[in-house]
């Protein structure tokens, strides 16, 4: 068969100040008519210049400066724009990341569909829009002739993206290029929308180019996979061998960085040591040697072909690693020296030291710009109670909107409440003095999500670090200068980024950053906000590694927010799950995993992408249907009753109270649960004792 | 806040820049603010050439009168019209002055009350900008409302009834357009700060347990100072056209002292006669005057922001 799309050596550009860089640096693929190839690999490596060169939709600065693209044949890498814009839409089609920004908001999604018809069909303008309603059905949007006429404003994330979707297919086209599609949402939409592409692509036969960093995503949906690293293709196969056997170090090194291929907690993460090369002075040899365990100066001094022993397997490799040495665990402990040898076990779990006893908030929706008349409320944490003990990791886990973050802002101190208690060590905060708060303060800190907004960036890092002891008055400037160094130390960072501004530092660096300064104070108990959830899947592992192993050496207690369950398990001991503003279930980690009680709990975990194909495509549940309601006017009883498959008419009625299960301290509120309780339900009374 | 230098010894450099589990070299000294700032800055030829202007046009104004001496004070009627050339470079007006004489001591008070207004107006207006977004809610509407009846007077009329009731000189000229022109830096740097203070760095000072103030002054404010900057050199130029717009109107600084914009509406009395050396001169040195500060404010804008820095 030929194939649909031929990329021969591939080389993109961009002009910037500093030089040029050379993105796409000789890359040969191909797409066959009706399959899926997935391009992967970290920020940076080109996954996306190669999306976008096949399009011509290069960012200023940048062109194609060699090899050629074949649609059909076709070169198309030296048609003029006028040609090319046949093309755009027409046969290709393109999805991008942030479906908010891709939409015109001030043009209805009819408006716009029949636009890219109108475009490229010689249609009328009532032609045009009954495609717009045809293809808005093909994504799945409902009652599509009372929405066509709406904003994307009106759209929710999910159904922007399958806006989106219906405007790219508006054409028919042959190739559809996915890029990112589903990052910026959320996991239980992430499984809706990415079955949708796959239904898609079999229904209307177009070959597709999904461009992801995610190898949970890979897994189940790419018919062929592509690893790109530094501009260039480390690794080409099918999906299966890929996962099963790589050969290319990285590729290996990928997989072992993920979370959810760590056996238990207590392993430690394989973690890439360094940072990807600067693709403006590409190193020579191999890209990868720096990075590389197995690297010798021949891969410094010579760069390897791409090529294979079987066919179809292609890597850029002298010393391509073999099936027999994934399983090899003593090697990963031995490669990985990044934080040092590992000391004795830290304290343990102790004491109760957070208490959340029966929290509440609840935002006021306003209207009117000078008298802001209140014409509602949000309510986005309704009625939770947990205890974390000291030593512990606490996960809360749940999708965007459900209340977590509101939580972790509670517990700082960043947000009042509205109603209950927070007892840190036995003491209620709202009720101390504010000396005392001011003191108490040191012992909770907060680690934010994206470093590089909550790091100024007019001050140095030295700086940085030692504002919180400036503020609470610790120390002279001699020590503190010492306690700042000392901290680098202990986050891994040489002390003379000191001196550095935050953007010097990659996005590892700044968290590393971001970390010393939450420690600064010497706290008990740290409050980590999606931490891990901006970088990439490498430099994640090392921020984990370094949380881990910090956590032993200070006592530390975390409560950690995310959204990524993989990484939530491989760090807590105990996960709270919320929904809109609910805590839905609480137990041990391993426990709520592999017994969830709640089928909000199971959709979830259908929900997350896992990188193994077999069992990612041996998924047969749905995972979570629908969206999630409005929080301003939540549904009556239990809230996940829209959305659960069980659900009966008590579920409406009346509010599920948490009730046990098997193992130790797992509780979950529901009336239908996937699993027998052992016990009576918590009545308010006996909840105090009991949830700890 | 910078950590002295001598903390770093080269060796500490060297040995854990390869080692750092981040990865990316982390080494080579680092060079003065200063120095990396006048980097960036120095790339804008147009600032270059703004400044080499500011630079002649301050001594042109304060040394140039020593150099080509001239009687400003009394008036030699019989030189009234004379045309460029001889004993008088640029001819002299029609009160018998030597143009480019005048022209120094004009620059004089044009440029005192332009920086200074300029400097007067912006620092009170940052202030109160920041403040009122940092604080928001009723004391915000308020201020901002307060801000807004300043601006829709016009300034022309205020100024006017001012100079009526208080005799115009450098100083009070200064005070003058200061009052009227707060208003703008207080809006802009409101906006900047509503979109600040919500930043996650803003939130970090109050984890820490740091106050408002500190939060304010030590980042909010940094961060806002490019909006500052340009609007600072905006309102160099509009502070001497201001001027030149009052003694235009004939309410400007009284005889015998003068400024660039009383020089000009005085030559537009012979426009048609073809006394071009009363026009022109005083016009281009109070437009380039205008435009060089505005290439200096942009650069300047660029070598604030550490991001732009090379090391």
């Amino acid at each position: 068969m030929a194939p649909l799309l031929e990329l021969t050596d591939l080389r993109t550009e961009i002009k910037l100040r500093e030089g040029v860089v050379h993105a796409v640096d000789g890359v040969s693929l191909s797409v066959d008519p009706g399959e899926t190839l997935a391009i992967v690999g970290e920020s940076g490596c080109g996954k996306t210049m190669t999306a976008l060169s096949i399009m011509r939709l290069l960012p200023p600065g940048g062109q194609i400066a060699g090899g050629s693209i074949k649609l059909n044949g076709q070169e198309i890498s030296t048609l003029s724009e006028d040609e090319l814009r046949n093309i755009r839409g027409n046969e290709i089609g393109m999805i991008f990341q942030d479906p908010l920004t891709s939409l015109n908001p001030t043009m209805t999604i009819g408006n716009q569909i029949a636009e890219a018809v109108l475009l490229h069909r010689d249609v009328s303008k009532e032609q045009a829009m009954e495609r717009a309603v045809e293809v808005l059905d093909l994504v799945g949007i409902p009652r599509v002739r009372e929405r066509i006429k709406e904003y994307p404003h009106q759209f929710s994330g999910g159904m922007r993206q399958r806006v989106m979707i219906a405007m790219a297919l508006a054409c028919e086209p042959k190739l559809l290029i996915a890029d990112e599609p589903t990052t910026a949402l959320d996991v239980t939409i992430q499984k809706q929308i990415l079955e949708l592409i796959d239904d898609l692509r079999r229904r209307l036969g177009m070959a597709v180019i999904l461009v992801t960093h995610d190898l949970g995503v890979v897994a189940g949906q790419a018919d062929r996979v592509a690893v790109m690293y530094a501009g260039k293709i480390a690794e080409v196969t099918d999906t299966t061998t890929l996962f099963s056997h790589p050969r290319h170090p990285y590729t290996e090194a990928l997989f072992q960085a993920l979370p959810d291929k760590a056996a238990d907690a207590g392993d430690r993460l394989y973690s890439i040591p360094g940072i990807p090369p600067d693709l403006v002075n590409p190193p020579v040899g191999c890209r990868f040697a720096a990075r590389c365990r197995y690297a010798t100066d021949k891969c410094r001094e010579e760069e390897p072909q791409l090529i294979g022993e079987v066919a179809g397997h292609e890597f850029r490799c002298f010393y391509p690693v073999g099936p027999s040495e994934r399983s090899e665990k003593g090697r990963i402990a031995a490669y990985d020296t990044s934080l040092g040898e590992a000391p004795p076990a830290g304290p343990g779990i102790g004491d109760v030291l957070v208490d959340l006893d029966r929290l509440v908030k609840d935002y006021p929706v306003t209207r009117g710009a000078v008298l802001q008349r209140r014409v509602g409320w949000l309510s986005a944490v309704s009625d939770v109670s947990f205890k974390i003990r000291s030593g512990e990791t606490f996960g809360l886990v749940g999708e965007s909107g459900c209340g977590k973050t509101t939580i972790g802002k509670l517990v700082v101190g960043l947000e009042k409440l509205t109603g209950g208690v927070i007892r840190f060590d036995g003491k209620d905060l709202a009720k101390s003095s504010a000396r005392e708060y001011r003191k108490e303060r040191r012992k909770i800190q907060l680690m934010f999500q994206d470093s590089y907004a909550s790091l100024d960036p007019r001050m140095r890092a030295g700086a940085l670090l030692r504002e919180p002891l400036v503020i609470q008055h610790i120390g002279s400037r001699q020590e503190q200068h010492e306690r700042v160094a000392e901290m680098l130390d202990k986050v891994g960072l040489p002390r003379t980024a000191a001196e550095r501004y935050p953007h010097e530092f990659s996005g590892g660096q700044r968290q590393r950053l971001g970390f010393a300064r939450a420690l600064m104070l010497n706290p008990q108990l740290i409050v980590a906000d999606e931490p891990v959830s901006a970088l990439d899947v490498s430099i994640q592992a090392q921020v984990l590694n370094m949380m881990k192993e910090l956590q032993r050496q200070f006592g530390l207690t975390y409560m950690f927010i995310s959204h990524d369950l993989g990484v939530i398990r491989y760090l807590s001991d105990r996960i709270g799950v919320m929904y809109l503003g609910k805590l839905v279930e609480i137990g041990p980690a391993e426990e709520v995993y592999l017994r969830p009680a709640h089928p909000y709990t199971r959709g979830l975990l259908d929900s997350a992408p896992v990188a193994d194909p077999a069992q990612e495509r041996a998924k047969v549940t749905e995972g979570v249907r629908g969206e999630l309601p409005s929080a301003i006017h939540p549904p009556s009883g239990c809230r996940f009753r829209t959305r659960c498959p069980l659900a009966q008419e008590i579920c409406a009625e009346v509010e599920p109270p948490m009730t046990p299960f098997a193992g130790e301290g797992h509780f979950a509120a529901c009336h239908f649960p996937l699993q027998a309780a052992v016990g009576s339900p918590v009545t308010v009374a006996s909840e105090q004792a009991a949830l700890s | 806040m910078a950590i002295p230098h001598t903390e770093m010894s080269g060796a500490v450099v060297t040995e854990a820049a390869p080692t750092a589990p981040g990865g990316g070299q982390i080494s080579a000294k680092p060079r003065s603010l200063l120095r990396r700032g006048w980097e960036v800055f120095a790339e804008s030829k147009l600032a270059l050439a703004g400044s080499g202007f500011v630079i002649f046009i301050v001594l042109f104004c304060w040394v140039g009168p020593h150099i080509y001496v001239t009687q400003q004070v009394s008036t030699p009627i019989e030189n009234a019209y004379c045309t460029p050339g001889g004993a008088h470079l640029l001819g002299c007006d029609n009160l018998g002055y030597d143009t480019l004489g005048r022209l120094m001591v004009a620059g004089q008070n044009s440029l005192t009350v332009g920086l200074l207004a300029a400097a007067v107006a912006c620092t009170f207006g940052a202030i109160y900008g920041a403040a009122s977004g940092f604080i928001g809610g009723l004391v915000d509407s308020l201020m901002m409302r307060i801000v807004d009846a300043v601006l829709s007077i016009p300034y022309t009329l205020v100024i006017i009834v001012l100079v009526v009731i208080v005799h115009p000189s450098t100083l009070t000229m200064i005070g003058f357009i200061a009052l009227i022109y707060w208003p703008q830096p207080a809006r802009l740097v409101r906006g900047e700060t509503l979109s600040l203070r919500t930043r996650e760095y803003v939130q970090a000072v109050k984890v820490a347990g740091g106050g408002r103030s500190r939060a304010m002054f030590r980042h909010i404010m940094p961060n806002a100072i490019g909006v500052i900057i340009v609007q600072a050199t905006f309102a160099v130029a509009d502070s001497i056209l201001i001027l030149s717009l009052l003694g235009f109107l004939g309410f400007g600084l009284p005889p015998p002292t003068t400024d660039w914009g009383s020089m000009l509406s005085q030559g537009l009395n012979f426009i048609n006669l073809g006394y071009w050396w009363l026009i022109y001169p005083a016009g281009l040195l109070i437009i380039m005057t205008c435009v060089s500060f505005n290439f200096i404010g942009d650069a300047l804008r660029d070598a604030v922001e550490s991001r732009l820095h090379r090391r």
